[in-house]
């Protein structure tokens, strides 16, 4: 007598397992339940139907023919209800169908997240054809869709409608899209890419709530964003769907527990695909499910099988994005990347090692490697002889060391070497055949590598080859170890190429390390936050520790804290607020500072938020004393009480000093303001300083009184304050869009001229519209950091305390 | 033994950033890196004793804020031309949970 095999769900699991039973000639009375009103067909393949680019009957895999051919009882829409173990048989509301084996491939259901909203009409998943007609249906030209989930099936989801000509955003909670199949370079990557094809992305973005009245509106957010749709799809991911096995008591772990034969803990029960768990591991990915599928065909058939996960990978199934990713490429112990960019065309590769074994690979752009590079991950096989040249491939493995310099000489006189301004190898060598020995000299003359910049590495190989022994390159070294680029390139670059995130730069000027390093990545951030005031976001993470904690770091890890005191004036109420501070905080030293402000030092961190809040009570703002920003404004008391006095420099300092409070800049900068030549507020050894005269004000910069001393020199004179406001804020914009980070004003005037500088701030128009740049960004970072920090104490106190539980 | 704590949320620790673990033998930094890595280290730093937790974070490396040591964090060695290393503490992540060991802290103490 025949066996009576029952399998709960016709997914694509299921189908394989079946079509390698009949193949092998098996003898089974199947009788094939299914939720869905139809049998198996490609799941994945439902993407390229949502774009357009197939139709559901291309899609099919087993038609009613085939199942009708193999005697298969199709139940169709006909949902199993029950499991009854102990007499053997499957209950759908039609009745019951008893089993000698039974297979659960019930697959997995979409997660839903549990916010406001998510009922109404219009809010989808992406699992099943159904889903895929209402997305159709929504994706009208002109439509509005938000897919919540920047993973493998939100972004399918995404292009598709896209593709359909709806807008689409993309929510994501994470930091870069697709996170566990992508690091954040290629992540970056594949936004860019999502995002050239109108796809907007929004990561970091937690889904708040749906709005909506009978069907959905809109899409808000916890930071305030709302997205209007006509059309939400969720698929922030997928739970396996185990309630039957539940029901039936049979283990469950996340999913329902197999052993290597696929067998769950009921010997006649079987179970394959998403819904299960083998070895503590859940399984999405089809080339598991299909050995799966052959493991479990080969075990109702009686022959010996054991299911072995094996490493899977990762392509995304969107026309014309090249993405592939496999194995591990996660930072850990012992492993190293190999990381190949090329930025101008959008590729980028890495390669992790482990020992002498490569373990993972991510791929970007390029991806024709992919297959290989798997090949050796499976394989595990030892690469250290193809280390040198891994990267580049299959066809390049073998082949002799390059010299660097080799590709440049090979190039003819009439090869373009810049771009911008179409200079060509021929003139390069002419110039410097000419007498141009140094880059300036050859960018003087040529103009080559003087605009963008992108092509200086390839001048200065021209120059080396031309000037042999007696070129050295780069005078101005490179940024840090993880560059080529200078400072000053990379702030041309960031400007010229419109880069507007630290992933973003490192991506595209080839930055040679994961992550940067201490010195570049503040720098970064400084340059990103002072070119793009409001697309960029200030990444706290890249900040040196002062500016991170928002007071100066002491010896023993304690802070100090400064609160503003406008132009060195202060109030009693002020006083008693400060008193009462350093009072309730055991504050150890109380200290008067040279800025004319009263610094309280040895303040611990988890006290920070407290002090901070007791100070904005009394109406205190951070000094910023701790900042590469503006710090003081030194008066002295001018016009009101000093028989000398010409002007109200109190009054102008105070004025000063809440106009550029706030503004980050590349160095600390401070300022003097001084009523009368005397000079009491010691203007003249400022970063920029004013002097006032009867007829006026007299506007000096690039002084010091640090390390290297030195007397300002004049820039110009105005006569009103309110032309004085609008010279130095002009002058201080100059400043942040040109200097080098960490450079104080006066390196970067010494090495700009001052010259320059004045024909900047002297021409109105130019002044005008350096100030309303400068206003810009003010609009944005003109914000007490104390008041916004201090509403979170939790954040600087220990995240546990361990200290009793040890002494136990 | 091992001996797993859990000390908090995955999402209490920014990315590229550290929170620090008050213990019996002082603190312990435990970082996060940008791909969600983990790693616990000693809050001292062997030259001058800065509070390592508030370093930059960049790749599996911190830089010392007092004066720009730079640790690996897999191993606790300084880098480059100093000299020195702090103690590393196993730690591993479990359902959004980070779980610190305890062995070291348990075996010092009663010492």
């Amino acid at each position: 007598m025949k066996q009576k095999l029952v399998v709960i769900g016709a997914g694509m699991a299921s189908g394989r397992m079946l079509e390698t039973i009949f193949e092998a000639g098996g003898d089974f009375d199947v009788t094939l339940f299914n939720a869905e009103a139809r049998g198996n067909y490609n799941r994945l393949m439902l993407s390229p139907v949502l774009s357009g680019e197939k139709t559901y009957a291309q899609i099919v895999t087993h038609d009613a023919e085939w199942y009708e051919a193999h005697g298969v009882d199709c139940r169709f829409g006909e949902a199993v209800v029950k499991i009854d173990r102990a007499n053997r048989i499957v209950y759908s509301n039609a009745g019951g169908v008893p089993y000698d084996a039974l297979v659960i491939a019930t697959g997995s259901a979409p997660f839903i997240i549990p916010v406001p909203g998510k009922d109404l009409p219009g809010v989808c998943t992406y699992r099943d054809l159904e889903d895929t007609n209402a997305m159709i249906a929504a994706s009208k030209p002109g439509a509005r869709a938000v897919v919540i989930g920047g993973g493998l099936l939100g972004l399918e989801a995404a292009a598709g409608m896209a593709a359909r000509g709806a807008e689409v955003v993309v929510i994501h909670l994470m930091g870069h899209l697709m996170e566990r199949q992508l690091d954040p370079a290629a992540g970056y990557l594949l936004q860019k890419d999502l995002e050239s094809r109108g796809i907007r992305v929004h990561c970091k973005g937690a889904t708040k709530a749906i709005l909506g009245e009978d069907r959905v509106e809109a899409v808000l957010l916890e930071d305030g964003t709302v997205y209007p749709a006509d059309l939400v799809c969720m698929a922030v991911g997928i739970r396996p769907e185990v309630r039957l096995a539940n029901d039936a008591h049979l283990e469950v772990g996340r999913g329902i527990t197999v052993d290597d034969q696929m067998r769950t803990s009921d010997p006649a029960i079987f179970a394959l695909g998403e819904c299960v768990e083998h070895d503590r591991q859940l399984f999405g990915l089809v080339a598991p499910l299909y050995d799966q599928a052959k493991v479990l065909a080969a075990t109702l058939l009686g022959q010996d099988a054991a299911f072995k996960p094996v490493q899977t990978a990762t392509k995304l199934k969107v026309t014309g994005v090249d993405l592939f990713s496999a194995g591990d490429f996660a930072d850990a112990p012992g492993r190293e990347d190999i990381v190949f960019r090329d930025p101008g065309r959008g590729v980028y590769k890495r390669l992790i090692l482990e020992g002498e074994q490569l373990i993972g690979a991510v791929m970007y752009g390029d991806t024709a490697d992919g297959a290989w590079f798997f090949d050796l991950i499976k394989q595990g096989r030892d690469v250290t002889d193809l280390r040198d040249t891994l990267i580049f491939g299959p066809a390049f493995q073998g082949g002799a060391q390059t010299d660097p310099l080799a590709a440049v000489a090979a190039l003819p006189p009439e090869a373009e070497i810049c771009g911008c301004n179409g200079v060509c190898k021929g003139r390069i060598v002419t110039a410097i055949q000419g007498g141009a020995n140094t880059l300036d000299m050859v960018r003087m003359a040529t103009k080559a590598s003087a605009s963008c910049g992108t092509c200086t590495g390839l001048v200065e190989q021209v120059m080396a080859l031309t000037l042999g022994n007696s070129f050295s390159a780069n005078a101005n070294p490179p940024m840090c170890k993880c560059t080529d680029h200078t400072h000053e390139d990379v702030r041309r670059l960031i400007k010229s190429m419109g880069l507007k995130s630290i992933p973003a730069v490192m991506q595209e000027l080839g930055w040679k390390t994961v992550g940067g390093c201490a010195s570049c990545r503040p720098a970064l951030n400084y340059y990103l936050i002072a070119d793009w005031p409001l697309e960029y976001t200030d990444d706290r993470q890249s900040r040196f520790v002062n500016e991170r904690n928002h007071g100066n770091i002491q010896k023993d890890g304690t802070y100090s804290v400064v609160p503003r005191m406008w132009g060195g004036v202060t109030t009693p109420a002020e006083l008693r607020a400060i008193a009462d501070a350093a009072d309730r905080y055991a504050v150890p030293m109380v200290k008067v500072t040279g800025g004319q402000r009263i610094d309280l030092l040895g303040v611990k961190k988890e006290d920070l938020p407290a002090i901070w809040s007791d100070l904005n009570a009394a109406g205190m703002v951070s000094g910023h004393a701790y900042a590469k920003g503006l710090r003081t404004v030194k008066t002295c008391v001018g016009t009101d009480f000093c028989r000398f006095g010409t002007q109200d420099s109190t009054g102008l300092g105070i004025k000063l000093e809440k106009l550029l409070w706030g503004s980050w800049t590349p160095a600390k900068v401070k300022l003097g303001v001084s009523g009368c030549p005397r000079n009491c507020a010691e203007a003249t050894c400022k970063d920029i300083g004013v002097v006032c005269v009867d007829s006026g004000y007299e506007i000096s910069v690039a002084g010091a009184a640090g390390m290297d001393v030195r007397e300002t020199e004049f820039l110009c004179k105005v006569t009103t304050e309110a032309e004085v406001m609008e010279v130095i804020a002009a002058f201080t914009q100059l400043y942040r869009e040109n200097a080098r980070y960490l450079h104080r004003i006066y390196k970067w005037v010494a090495k700009v001229g001052l010259d320059w500088c004045r024909a900047q701030v002297e021409d109105p128009a130019n002044r005008r519209a350096l100030y309303d740049r400068f206003m810009l960004s003010q609009s944005v970072y003109q914000t007490d950091p104390w008041a916004e920090l201090a509403a979170t104490p939790a954040d600087w106190a220990p995240v546990a305390d361990l200290t009793l539980r040890a002494a136990e | 033994m091992t001996q797993f704590i859990d000390i908090a949320a995955l999402d209490d620790i920014p990315r590229q950033g550290a929170r620090v673990v008050k213990t019996m033998i002082g603190c312990i930094a435990v970082f996060r890196t940008a791909d969600d890595q983990l790693f616990a280290l000693e809050d001292r730093c062997p030259h001058k004793g800065g509070p390592l937790s508030e370093g930059i974070v960049h790749g599996t490396s911190v830089t010392c804020p007092l004066h720009a040591w730079v640790f690996d964090m897999n191993t606790g060695q300084a880098q480059g031309a100093d000299e020195g290393a702090v103690h590393t503490f196993p730690v591993r992540l479990e359902n959004g949970r980070v779980l610190l060991d305890t062995t070291r802290l348990a075996r010092r103490s009663a010492a």
